[in-house]
């Protein structure tokens, strides 16, 4: 159990009245203390359902949950003394200042006035907010907004610390900020589970990656594990001439059915294992054949392609004519 | 420190969160105090003479629009929880270690003082206009007991709702539902002079009972009705303050 900082038995959520599906549908998963894991799945996979039963905020059907040893059900003050949260949307009272937001959330929090007042402005500080601590918070833009509930999740240094979608919706600075920030969190220890739509951020973040649709997880592993499940990093070459499409795939250094032609986009996309290699080897195979390019670039797989190698559900790319 | 101990302080910590707001939002505040002084001026001076009112009708219009303000409340009550269950703190709130229920705390007591400091405007300028308490210092203190003792059980039904309802467009259809109840009492007018069935809705509204006792303790003639002003507050809180608990303490699982 002391290793153990979440753990989730196959939970179950379904919304009242009129949904006609499970939310969580006998969801697994297990997190290790002083981790981050990222929970990786589109729209509507269920990721803030499993944030909010993780956070005492809705209690699931069925199945055992368990967060920093206490279970969320029936010990859920434990849980909460144990506990931060950042939600998919601003948790704050936008009436008030950033400063008075911290200072209330120190006192119920229980740190007395004085300690909840110091608290408050150190963590101003440290999120570059110091000098709007006065303004209401509906005046803030959302970066700001972000780092303030960011902040607000972390006065009491919590064990575990949950994120839910941390950077959608923000410009890279946001991303950037929110980024360096979790990162010099787990120096200290914390645990983190941070939900997102963006291999990238996944991987720029996490210790291990679960995968979620439909209220499950289909796949769990390191990033560099599932990006092997999905064929590793990827070349993308765009042409000037769809026309030129058909003589391009064969140039790729991959068997042609690996390649996947998008002629709308005028685009090839295929995995690479040796990036560098493969880069030059194509631009130069490009240029000896005459085919003109509009852009060659390596690229990280995206959720689309994890997810059509997972699930053989293809969402988005077209397969060649 | 125990669970209790945190109550109260959580419960303060709420309370600062209202006054915080009425700090920020003055303007709102005085609005709300227009609105009753509004009503009172046109019905105690444009109108003027209720129906099958004998003496000055200002001593009867000045406690009926005070009991009056205290229904209403229910709305503004109602208005301000559904309002905050629908912003993103009130998700902080439940997945930190405070006491459950602090918020609906702060609420009350909020709620609470804006009404006290209505009702002392109210009879400000009900003053201006002449009315007169002739009942001594006693029962005007019990006459202001009475009023907000309803207005609290208003509170709580105001809680309850919005958490039923729980939906701004609800809020539209209650705001409906209170001005015939309100309206539908004896603060205006003698229920004597209404078609019978509605005379007799009248009487049996909670809010006539709270009217009549202040009408009779403001003017120093006896406690009529202070029985029942007492206990139908008291059974409507028995109903929806453990009701409104329940449902808070069971929000959106
Ligand atoms: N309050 C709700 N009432 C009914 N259905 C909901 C509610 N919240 C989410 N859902 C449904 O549950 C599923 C999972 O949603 P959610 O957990 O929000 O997914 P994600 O955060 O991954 O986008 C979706 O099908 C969504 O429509
Ligand atoms: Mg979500």
């Amino acid at each position: 159990m002391a290793d153990t900082a979440i753990t989730v038995e196959k939970a179950r959520k379904k919304y009242g009245g009129t949904a006609d599906r499970y939310a969580l549908d006998g969801l697994d998963l297990t997190v290790a203390r002083g981790t981050v894991h990222a929970v990786l799945g589109p729209n509507g996979a269920g990721k803030t359902t499993l944030v909010r039963i993780l956070s005492t905020l809705l209690r699931p059907d069925s199945g055992r949950v368990e967060v920093a040893g206490h279970d969320v059900v029936r010990q859920a003050y434990d849980v909460r003394l144990r506990i931060g949260l950042l939600g998919q949307h601003a948790a704050l009272d936008e009436e008030l200042g950033g400063h008075q937001n911290l200072e209330m959330f120190g006192r119920l929090y229980h740190l007395g006035a004085r300690h909840a007042r110091v608290r408050a402005a150190e963590l101003l500080e440290r999120f570059g907010l110091a000098d709007t601590g006065r303004k209401p918070v509906k005046q803030y833009s959302g970066g700001m907004r972000r780092r303030l509930d960011l902040a607000a999740s972390l006065i009491t240094d919590p064990e575990v610390l949950f994120l839910d979608e941390p950077t959608t919706g923000l410009d890279p600075r946001g991303r950037a900020e929110v980024w360096s920030a979790v990162r010099s969190l787990v120096g200290g220890g914390t645990t983190v589970l941070l939900t997102t739509q963006y291999l990238e951020e996944a991987d720029q973040l996490a210790d291990r990656i679960s995968v979620v649709d439909a209220g499950r997880v289909i796949a769990d592993g390191t990033a560099d594990e599932l990006k092997a499940l999905t064929g590793g990093d990827r070349i993308d070459v765009v042409l000037r001439d769809a026309g030129h499409l058909g003589a391009a795939v064969a140039l790729l250094p991959v068997p042609k059915d690996d390649v996947r032609v998008d002629p709308d986009r005028r685009l090839l996309s295929a995995p690479v294992t040796d990036r560098m290699a493969a880069l030059s080897g194509v631009v130069r195979a490009l240029e000896e054949a005459g085919i003109e390019a509009e852009d060659v670039a390596l690229r990280r797989p995206t959720l689309d392609e994890v997810f059509l190698h997972l699930t053989g559900d293809d969402r988005r790319v077209k397969e060649p004519a | 420190m125990s669970m209790s101990t945190y109550a109260l302080t959580d419960s303060w910590t709420m309370t600062r969160r209202e006054l915080a707001h009425w700090a920020r939002q003055p303007v709102q505040v005085v609005v709300n105090l227009v609105f009753p002084v509004m009503l009172l001026l046109m019905f105690g001076y444009l109108i003027g003479g209720g129906r099958g009112v004998q003496g000055s009708y200002i001593d009867y219009v000045v406690p009926g629009m005070l009991a009056l303000t205290m229904a209403f409340g229910l709305e503004g009550t109602m208005i301000a929880v559904t309002q905050d269950l629908n912003k993103g703190v009130v998700d902080r709130f439940r997945s930190m270690p405070m006491a459950n229920g602090a918020v609906l705390v702060g609420r009350s007591v909020a709620d609470m003082l804006q009404s006290a400091l209505a009702l002392f405007v109210l009879m400000g300028v009900g003053y201006a206009l002449g009315w007169r308490a002739d009942g001594g210092p006693g029962a005007f203190l019990g006459a202001v007991g009475l009023l907000l003792f309803f207005r609290f059980a208003m509170l709580w039904i105001g809680i309850h709702l919005a958490l039923v309802a729980g939906k701004p467009e609800m809020v539209q259809a209650v705001q409906i539902l209170v001005w015939p109840i309100g309206f539908l009492s004896n603060a205006l007018a003698l229920p004597e002079t209404m078609p019978g069935w509605l005379g007799t809705v009248v009487e049996w509204n909670p809010m006539s009972h709270t009217a009549t006792a202040v009408r009779h303790l403001f003017g120093g003639t006896g406690t009529e009705h202070v029985a029942a002003a007492i206990v139908w507050p008291s059974v409507l809180l028995a109903v929806f303050f453990p009701l409104a608990v329940r449902r808070f303490a069971r929000l959106s699982r």
